[in-house]
């Protein structure tokens, strides 16, 4: 069966100032169809940058160097901003942002805004559009969803502000929607019942689902796959329980055991991540690996496959 | 909304109250004698005397401001020392073509300037950005009465594309009075060759007048575009496809406009300020050549009711503008 998504060696970099920073430099994942696949890794390993890479909106300066970008069997790298916004965005991958009170227009009605989109990339009449709208609101157990369209933003609670956004991407019935870490800014327990709607929603819809998050717990909580990012690089990806049973890359060993949940005393991975600016020639994790071998500096590692069935970048597996 | 407003309106009152005490402190500090200047140079000091007591300058200070404040709120400006027509009158009749002035010239700097600021913030360090950031600098830092002369020698004097000075031809018979615009009045009584006279007469002093504020549009807009573009909500808009067009000119607009509508309101005051400039070299029948006149005259009752008045106008304005804001961000709505 042909995957939802499917990146392969995708680099991406960034001229600044300073120099070119490769921010993403060899991602690969795979998510399959219907399955909900979790993207994990620390804050500027490039997870934000891999999202706008497959929306195809990059910030200034950044280019795609290298690798493929497929979407349901077709090569999305080919596609123009114009196609993109015409008959990808939205009508067939949805977005959930991170910050809702950031992302949604603060002096637009809720509505109108929801509305506008669906105009331009969901089937049906107004009357239709409106329809909809208000029958995902009552999924997603907003109160009161007729009168919710004629809201601003503001008006809303958090955890009302994340559902609405859910709707949103889900609006103009897409089979692919992509989250950034949609329940950070939420407190545990509207965190649980919006992992819960978001797992019932993707069988309900038939929809394939990348979760980005930092945070192995929802990971654990939600996802069916699992890819863990570091520096740019994916260096394992396997089922969510083969991974977080058997971790076989260090640096998921080591972030597993930095997880508040696991660890028995608050410790941290000792380093830092390499520079975007700087790569090492070797693995990039070398400088804060425990198990460093002489090889490990000379050259990248390439993928193998652990005992576990995960797709590791490691020396050890290769 | 409604008491939104009343209650600016509230807060303006006291604002303009401390302004009039200011000016009538100011203009009675100057050593001049209205009473001596009214009745003229070959006069006794007995007809300046019976001229002081007839006006109630012999009275203590305080007692001519009180007697002043009970006029005022009657709009009762007194009349002016040199015309001795109700000064209320006069600016009736000259006000209208200064407010004809500053529209034009308002609607020049906003028209333009904000859709060369939002060009010059998507443009940003790139030719189109640098030309229009020279142009700006430039705009705010000419001097109009240097600028006019320019306009004047190039398009009315050299190339007589446009007229020189005043708001209509000689050859012109002016239309009936209806409202003392004089755009409005040439439409009101069918005169179209009118009409397009008095049009081609406010070009120059318009441009001249609208400069400034056009250069700080420019500028405002480009810095409130270009911080927008840096938000988290205009990534989300484009990934969720939003018409590129509708992007940049109604959503990430409207959120950039906050503070050239402040701007807007701020200007305002120096478009009534540069009036006084622009109305004096183009001969401009307005309320700033009327200031300039009374000024020179010394008549303190044009001085003293002007000076309320551009008071008046600039406090409205803001809270106009206070309005705006609230139409265009409800959130400040809802914590007002």
């Amino acid at each position: 069966m042909i995957p939802a998504l499917g990146v392969k060696g995708l680099k991406v970099s960034i001229r600044t100032d300073d120099g070119v920073a490769r921010v993403l430099d060899d991602v690969g994942l795979t998510l399959e169809r219907g399955r909900i696949l979790g993207v994990v890794g620390e804050s500027g390993c490039g997870k934000s940058t891999l999202i706008r890479a497959i929306m195809g909106i990059l910030p200034k300066g950044a280019s795609v160097e290298g690798g493929e970008i497929w979407f349901e069997g077709e090569n999305l790298l080919a596609f123009s901003e114009k196609e993109l916004n015409t008959s990808v965005r939205s009508s067939r991958i949805g977005f959930i942002p991170q910050d809702p009170l950031l992302s949604l227009n603060p002096v637009f009605k809720v509505g109108a805004q929801l509305l506008e989109v669906m105009r331009w990339h969901a089937a049906g009449t107004r009357r239709d559009h409106i329809a909809r709208l208000v029958m995902l609101l009552k999924r997603l157990q907003v109160p009161d969803p007729e009168n919710a369209l004629e809201r601003y933003l503001h008006q809303f609670s958090g955890g009302q502000r994340q559902r609405l956004l859910i709707a949103a991407a889900l609006s103009c019935a897409p089979g692919l929607v992509i989250a950034d870490e949609p329940t950070t800014a939420l407190d545990v327990t509207t965190q649980h019942q919006i992992l819960g709607l978001l797992r019932e929603l993707v069988g309900e819809f038939g929809l394939s689902l990348m979760f980005v998050t930092h945070d192995f717990g929802v990971v654990a909580e939600l996802c069916d796959d699992l890819c863990v990012i570091y520096a740019g690089q994916t260096v394992e990806q396997g089922t969510v329980e083969s991974v977080l049973q058997a971790p076989s890359h260090p640096y998921t060993r080591a972030l597993l055991a930095c997880h508040p949940d696991r660890a028995t005393s608050f410790v941290g991975i000792p380093g830092m991540v390499p520079s975007p600016l700087a790569r090492p020639a070797g693995c990039l994790f070398a400088a804060r690996c425990a198990d460093v071998q002489v090889g490990c500096l000379a050259a990248r590692p390439p993928q193998g496959i652990a005992p576990s069935g995960a797709e590791v970048r490691c020396v050890q597996f290769a | 909304m409604a008491r939104f407003v009343l209650r600016r309106c509230g807060l303006v009152l006291p604002s303009l109250l401390g302004l009039l005490i200011i000016t009538f402190l100011l203009i009675h500090a100057v050593p001049s004698d209205p009473a001596a200047a009214m009745a003229g140079d070959a006069a006794t000091p007995e007809q300046i005397a019976r001229i002081r007591a007839q006006y109630g300058l012999d009275q203590p200070m305080w007692r001519q401001f009180l007697v002043y404040i009970a006029k005022v709120v009657q709009l009762d400006f007194g009349e002016s020392a040199f015309s001795h027509r109700p000064v209320a009158l006069d600016i009736f009749q000259r006000l209208p073509a200064t407010l004809e002035l500053t529209f034009c010239s308002l609607v020049l700097s906003i028209g333009l300037g904000v859709p060369l600021g939002v060009v010059s913030a998507l443009k940003h360090n790139a030719w189109p950005d640098y030309l229009l950031r020279i142009f700006s600098v430039m705009g705010i830092a000419v001097a109009a009465f240097w600028f006019a002369i320019m306009l004047q020698l190039l398009f009315a004097m050299n190339l007589a594309w446009l007229p020189l000075r005043g708001d209509l031809s000689s050859t012109m018979t002016r239309p009936p009075a209806i409202t003392h615009f004089l755009v409005l009045d040439a439409v009101l009584a069918g005169r179209w060759d009118v009409f397009g006279d008095a049009l081609r007469h406010l070009v120059l002093p318009s441009i001249t007048l609208g400069l400034g504020g056009l250069a700080t549009i420019v500028r405002f807009t480009r810095a409130g575009v270009l911080d927008t573009l840096q938000q988290d909500f205009v990534f989300y808009e484009r990934a969720m496809g939003y018409r590129r067009m509708r992007l940049i000119w109604v959503f990430i607009l409207r959120n950039s406009v906050t503070a050239t509508v402040t701007q807007i309101g701020l200007l305002f005051g120096g478009l009534i300020a540069g009036a006084v400039v622009v109305e004096s070299i183009f001969d401009w029948p307005g309320i700033g050549s009327y200031t300039v006149n009374a000024i020179l005259t010394g008549d303190k009752q044009v001085m003293l009711a002007v000076t309320l008045l551009v008071g008046a106008i600039y406090a409205g304005v803001n809270i106009l503008v206070d309005v705006v804001h609230g139409m265009l961000d409800p959130r400040l709505m809802d914590r007002a």
